[in-house]
């Protein structure tokens, strides 16, 4: 099978080995290549010099050019920070509602917040701020807690419903299922209303036995019209717009068990300058009031 | 007499295996610890059948059986690595093929991509350098492999090692170490089985009849040695308890990240360089009928290689708690391995000199000259990736990804697909492969399909790393994450195809393989340990 290399002319000599037909030629080796490897050699002990390299007792040689990794990120966001400190400070001073009127901060917190946005915020909003289920949709003019920058500055301040900031908003719907305020009959007839006030199709036997259980149980705080109280961040139940869902099965859910969804505190986390870029920017995307 | 010792331990065994499982913590383990009593007894049955039996020992003849099996064995692991790696990628694209709620979580990608690696660099990899191993070192010693079944302990001993990982990757054992996931018993176990490896491998380098060692045969012992070494150091741990898979590095912190990085990147550098190097080394002169370029650069270029790749681990933690020292000495050394990388390339690619036009008509020498141009490529790469302003860009980045399986796909793939091409027909007495056309289908589809993976990898690392760093005027981040993620997705999907056209050159390899086996007719067998001339 195996068939034995046949010496050609121009051959060199081979080193006299041989393995299961395999010989070896006595070539040099390429030039270029020694070249090569002895250039990067010398430019590795020249980098070496220049740069941290080589541990010795204490420490490693520190590089005769002196560069530090760490110093040199440090320095670059000191820059950014140097240059963006009198705008940070005007920005913190400025009355809210005026910075969409002034040129200057309306620039800045549209770069600024869109950033902070899109680092802390997007994970549960969604990049664009479109929200999902359970995590509100921050483009459209439907507030939980209101709508003006102002009332957006104290939820990203201090959160919803969460256990670390004192002030932050706070409301709790009873379970009225898992704890037995109402009956399954009771929570089927309230569903139907809510379908029915929603412009949904609903069983009307139903939906007209849940008024009544709408109107002792729920209008306190969803109003008896049902559009909701942004004092007690209630939704409103009349539009198309739903948090959790509202077709039946997430409306039984939402009766039975209640939902209690939270937000994190930003102040202390973020600067006031970055909550208030980040509130403007999400006051400016369309639903801003 | 040994049959009875060997009846005792493997009963042992078993019975220690069954009480282990009794007592297990966890799920992994004690399906683990079933799966060791299983093969213990299958074991205990198949020697207790055989015991008292007078075996002839044949002296002068090549031990060919374990070196089939693991031909056998080699194109299994690639298929089964390949179709997961398929999947994984597809996963990356469409999230939802995890089928989380169908499999509560236990095929999702974060259990997958462990088993894709394993599967690929240690199952088909692994088998592919011991089964060629095997071969080589008894071919140029021009002698029979030392310690007569122990070749055969190896090999099966190797896909019990694999066999447990899988298992345990999926049901939630791992150490969290990349390339090296397995839990403290089965490193125990690979430990066992490698030594044993490096003892089959140096008896027949000794009791050779050749004058010299072959060049092939230094880069293999190189890679036994130094993975013992790298094994060991990396998996120092403690064991929870001895009835749990859980364990707990010797190491923390940077030190742990460096230790791993050191055996992480030498993984690299002495399983997928210097083992298939070994393999070159060997299946292209054979396959080309010329003699090796040059020896004097082999020597060079061997002992500069492996005295400068483990060095180089470093700059798998560019801009890192890694102080900036070791930062730069692997950068360095990176830069500095590049020449001795290529000096491999330089010996393959010139060895076809005066041979070039068996290009034209030997599908399987092309594979092997682009599974060498593919490491040129890789070896170019990877020293340009460890530049730290590179690096910067590059690092955590798909780009990542793509070098790796251009030289995972390229040049570990295509040369294992080669010495599989040269070993089937010779191992199993067949005057030649059943097809070689089909051997040109398997040529292209690799090479598209590698091609479509490293180029989209290219295209989409870059563009990720360049999104990730973009800031406006004011040193504000212009993009969100999910961005990042969002953009890649066409790339994944080509990354997903190319992935389809390698699986299905591989799956054409394994019927050509089968095929010459079950539809030559036989030749005369010449298998007698004869030194060359």
């Amino acid at each position: 099978m195996s068939r034995k290399p046949i010496k050609q002319k121009a051959d060199p000599e081979t080193t006299g080995h041989e393995w299961d037909g395999i010989q070896e030629w006595d070539n040099p080796m390429p030039r270029w290549w020694l070249w090569t490897f002895y250039a990067t050699i010398i430019w590795g002990i020249a980098y070496t010099i220049a740069y941290p390299a080589w541990p010795l007792v204490t420490q490693a040689t520190q590089g005769i050019f002196g560069q530090k990794n760490r110093a040199a990120v440090a320095a670059e966001i000191q820059r950014y920070e140097d240059a963006n400190a009198p705008v940070e400070a005007k920005l913190v001073a400025a009355d809210l509602t005026a910075i969409a009127s002034d040129p200057e901060l309306q620039n800045y917190t549209m770069n600024a917040g869109g950033a902070v946005f899109r680092t802390w915020c997007a994970q549960c909003h969604g990049s664009g701020a479109a929200g999902a289920v359970g995590y509100p949709n921050l483009l459209d003019n439907d507030w939980l807690w209101g709508g003006t920058i102002e009332d957006i500055h104290t939820t990203v301040s201090h959160g919803i419903r969460n256990t670390e900031d004192a002030d932050a908003r706070y409301s709790e719907m009873p379970r009225f299922g898992a704890d037995e305020l109402l009956e399954p009959e009771q929570i089927d007839q309230v569903v139907n209303h809510v379908l029915k006030i929603s412009g949904q199709e609903a069983d009307e036997a139903l939906a007209a036995e849940g008024a009544t259980v709408y109107a002792d149980n729920c209008a306190g705080c969803h109003g008896e019209d049902g559009t909701g109280d942004r004092a007690q961040g209630a939704p409103n139940l009349t539009d198309a717009i739903w948090l959790y869902g509202g077709d039946v099965e997430a409306l039984t859910e939402s009766v039975s068990n209640a939902r209690f969804g939270v937000m994190p505190a930003w102040a202390g986390r973020l600067s006031e300058a970055e909550i208030r870029a980040v509130a403007a920017w999400v006051h400016s995307r369309g639903g801003g009031e | 007499m040994i049959d009875y010792i060997k009846l005792g331990v493997l009963g042992a065994i078993a019975v220690l295996a069954a009480i282990a499982a009794n007592y297990a913590h966890d799920l992994a383990y004690m399906v683990n610890a079933l799966t060791v009593m299983l093969a213990a007894a299958i074991t205990f049955i198949w020697v207790l059948r055989r015991i008292d039996e007078p075996r002839p020992a044949p002296v002068n003849e090549y031990n060919d059986g374990v070196i089939r099996a693991g031909v056998i064995a080699t194109s299994f692991w690639g298929v089964v690595g390949f179709l997961v790696g398929v999947t994984i990628a597809f996963q990356l694209a469409f999230p939802a093929l995890n089928f989380s709620d169908l499999t509560h979580g236990y095929l999702n990608f974060g259990k997958l991509r462990p088993l894709h690696t394993s599967a690929v660099i240690f199952a088909f990899g692994g088998n592919a350098l011991i089964m060629s191993s095997f071969y080589i070192v008894q071919r140029t010693s021009a002698a029979r492999l030392w310690g007569g079944n122990l070749a055969w302990f190896v090999f099966w001993g190797y896909q019990l090692v694999i066999v447990l990982a899988a298992t345990g990757y999926i049901l939630g054992a791992t150490q969290s170490k990349e390339y090296a996931e397995p839990e403290w018993y089965v490193d125990i176990w690979l430990t066992v089985v490698w030594v044993a490896f490096l003892a089959v491998f140096l008896g027949t380098v000794i009791k050779r009849k050749e004058p010299h060692i072959y060049v092939a045969n230094w880069f293999l012992l190189s890679f036994i040695v130094t993975v013992a070494m790298l094994h060991l150091v990396n998996n120092l741990s403690i064991p929870v308890s001895l009835f749990g898979s859980k364990s707990v590095q010797v190491f923390s912190g940077v030190q742990d990240a460096m230790t791993q990085w050191w055996y992480g990147h030498n993984a690299v550098g002495f399983f997928l360089t210097a083992g298939f190097l070994g393999m070159m080394y060997y299946f292209v002169p054979k396959q080309v009928e010329r003699p090796v370029y040059s020896y004097k650069l082999s020597i060079i270029h061997f002992w500069a290689l492996i005295f400068l790749y483990i060095w180089a681990g470093p700059h798998h933690l560019h801009y890192t708690a890694l102080p900036d020292w070791a930062s730069t000495l692997g950068m360095v050394f990176s830069i500095i391995l590049w020449m001795p990388s290529w000096g491999g390339m330089i010996n393959g690619l010139m060895t076809l000199s005066g041979a070039w036009d068996k290009l034209r008509t030997d599908p399987i020498i092309r594979m092997m000259v682009v599974s060498i141009g593919f490491y040129g490529m890789s070896t170019f790469e990877g020293p340009m990736m460890s530049i730290k302003a590179v690096n910067s860009l590059s690092h955590y980045t798909d780009w990542t990804i793509g070098h790796v399986h251009s030289g995972a796909l390229g040049w570990n793939g295509m040369i294992t697909f080669g010495a599989l091409y040269f070993l089937t027909p010779r191992l199993w007495n067949r005057e030649r492969l059943y097809s070689l056309t089909l051997v040109s289908w398997h040529f292209w589809l690799a090479t598209i399909g590698i091609v479509l993976y490293a180029a989209s990898m290219w295209v989409t690392g870059i563009m990720e790393g360049l999104m990730w760093r973009e800031v406006d005027a004011q040193g504000f981040l212009v993009n969100a994450f999910a961005d990042t993620v969002a953009a890649k997705f066409p790339m994944y999907v080509v990354r997903g195809l190319g992935g389809v056209l390698y699986l299905a050159g591989a799956v054409i390899m394994v019927y050509n393989l089968w095929a010459t086996v079950a539809k030559q007719p036989a030749t005369a067998g010449a298998r007698a340990a004869v030194p060359a001339e």
